[in-house]
């Protein structure tokens, strides 16, 4: 029953009004009709001409500038890092140097140490060679000091004992000749044997 | 007045039969002066989405900064699909800047349209006004032969470049007929098909089940207004599928203006 109203529309529609193609509810759907074509068209055009003019360049920007912010930033990090080595190597730089330097020093400190002693122990002997030296001297001196006293004394006494056993004084005679001094002359150099001693000893008894 | 005759819903329009009929898409609203024409309601909801959209870009990229702004981070994410995933990807980051600003208006454009098959109280998509997706058609298929004959230098190097390397010569012709047939006929052809087909099917569909319980409902019979229940549940359920589809269609659109241009400007076929 549809049909036939459809059918009889469409009949309509073609004889009597001549709609335009793509108008009226008989219509073919898939038929355009002429002013939603054109309207399409100019509404898409004008969207068109404002994406393209307005929004994308806008957006564009924005991707652009974001892009540079970022961009710049990581830079700006990248400075600040580099600026960050170059202090960090700077230190490790005055850190090692300053490591030679304390090496330095110690090895210095070491050698003028060592020299030091070295200087003091050449000292000390010297000083030392010095004393034992000086001591030899007076050791010596004394010797010859008491040499000397006990040659006199020598004298003396034997003077003396001989001035007893012979009974008169013998001092003054003795030391006008030298006797004394020449006896212990040749008592040194072996000129006077013990016998000669014993024998003038026999004598005398 | 014209705002009235706009948020009309469909059911009212075509409450005088049940089953939805193609003759339902006709909506005049009144008649352009001086022509035989009307101003129809499909017409009237182009104009209000591209006017939605143009306010919608303007606020939120009006100032587009650096660290955006709510409005501006939704319009980003669009931008982006339609800028990375269906530009860059099909055409390639040579030349893809060119055909951004075609490419997300034609996304957006047909979105919002789509959408506005489900939106009340618009509640009628107007690419199921084979008018509508046949004009943007027309634009792509300018754009893609005018974009192959630049890049190819002429319409010898054009018609070359159609047909794939190594044939033995006497399948050339048969291959270059089929070519064609593809890149002028089939073409256009199923990129307008496809997005009217799809809104129009949708459409009736929604309308079934939505006016087809209303009429169930109408009967005050309990059996019948039981079954209505059922009817507007699926009914709901194919809105939210829809809306999907709406998109998907959208999307699938602009992809294949984006390969077709992309195809136009490869060296090598």
């Amino acid at each position: 029953m549809e049909f036939t109203t459809i059918a009889s529309g469409v009949l309509m529609a073609s004889s009597e009004e001549a709609e335009p193609v793509g108008a009226g509810e008989n219509a073919i759907p898939i038929l355009p009709y002429l002013p939603e074509l054109i309207f399409g068209l100019i509404m898409f055009g004008i969207f068109y001409w404002f994406v393209a003019t307005k929004v994308v360049p806008n957006l564009e920007r924005a991707y652009g500038e974001r892009r540079a912010a970022i961009e710049g930033g990581m830079a700006a990090a990248e400075q600040a890092q580099a600026e960050a080595d170059a202090a960090k190597k700077q230190y490790e730089d005055q850190l090692s140097e300053a490591r030679a330097e304390a090496a330095r020093i110690r090895e210095h400190a070491k050698e003028q140490g060592a020299q030091i002693v070295a200087e003091m122990r050449g000292q000390a002997q010297s000083e030392a060679a010095r004393i034992t030296d000086t001591a030899h001297k007076q050791i010596e001196a004394e010797r010859q000091q008491a040499m000397v006293q006990l040659r006199g004394e020598v004298g003396a006494i034997s003077t003396d004992l001989a001035s007893k056993i012979v009974g008169e004084s013998l001092h003054d005679e003795t030391r006008q000749r030298g006797i004394v001094d020449r006896f212990l002359a040749d008592l040194e150099s072996g000129a006077i044997a013990p016998q000669r001693l014993d024998a003038r000893s026999e004598r005398g008894r | 007045m014209a705002a009235v005759g706009l948020v009309l819903p469909m059911a009212e329009e075509g409450e005088s039969h049940f089953p939805p009929t193609p003759g339902d898409f006709w909506q005049p609203m009144f008649a352009i002066p001086g022509t035989e024409y009307f101003f129809t309601r499909p017409m009237a909801l182009v104009l209000i989405a591209t006017v939605a959209l143009m306010v919608w870009l303007q606020l939120t990229t009006r100032r587009a900064a650096v660290v955006p702004g709510k409005g501006q981070w939704v319009t980003e994410q669009v931008y982006n699909f339609a800028r990375n995933g269906i530009a860059r990807d099909m055409i390639g980051s040579r030349d893809f800047m060119r055909f951004v600003p075609f490419l997300f208006a034609l996304f957006t454009f047909i979105l919002l349209n789509n959408l506005f098959g489900i939106v009340p109280p618009f509640q009628n998509p107007p690419m199921a006004r084979i008018g509508f997706p046949l004009g943007l058609t027309l634009i792509v298929y300018v754009v893609y032969h005018w974009v192959g004959l630049r890049h190819k230098g002429g319409v010898g190097p054009y018609l070359a470049s159609m047909l794939p390397s190594g044939l033995p010569g006497w399948i050339k012709p048969f291959i270059l007929l089929l070519e064609l047939i593809t890149f002028f006929i089939t073409r256009p052809l199923t990129l307008a098909l496809r997005l009217f087909g799809n809104m129009f099917a949708g459409h009736m569909l929604l309308v079934v089940f939505i006016v087809g319980g209303w009429y169930l409902f109408k009967t005050f019979e309990p059996g019948l207004m039981l079954v209505a229940i059922p009817a507007w549940i699926l009914g709901a359920m194919l809105t939210v599928f829809e809306g999907l589809i709406q998109f998907l269609q959208a999307y699938v659109f602009t992809l294949l203006a984006a390969s077709y241009i992309g195809g136009a400007l490869a060296d090598e076929h």
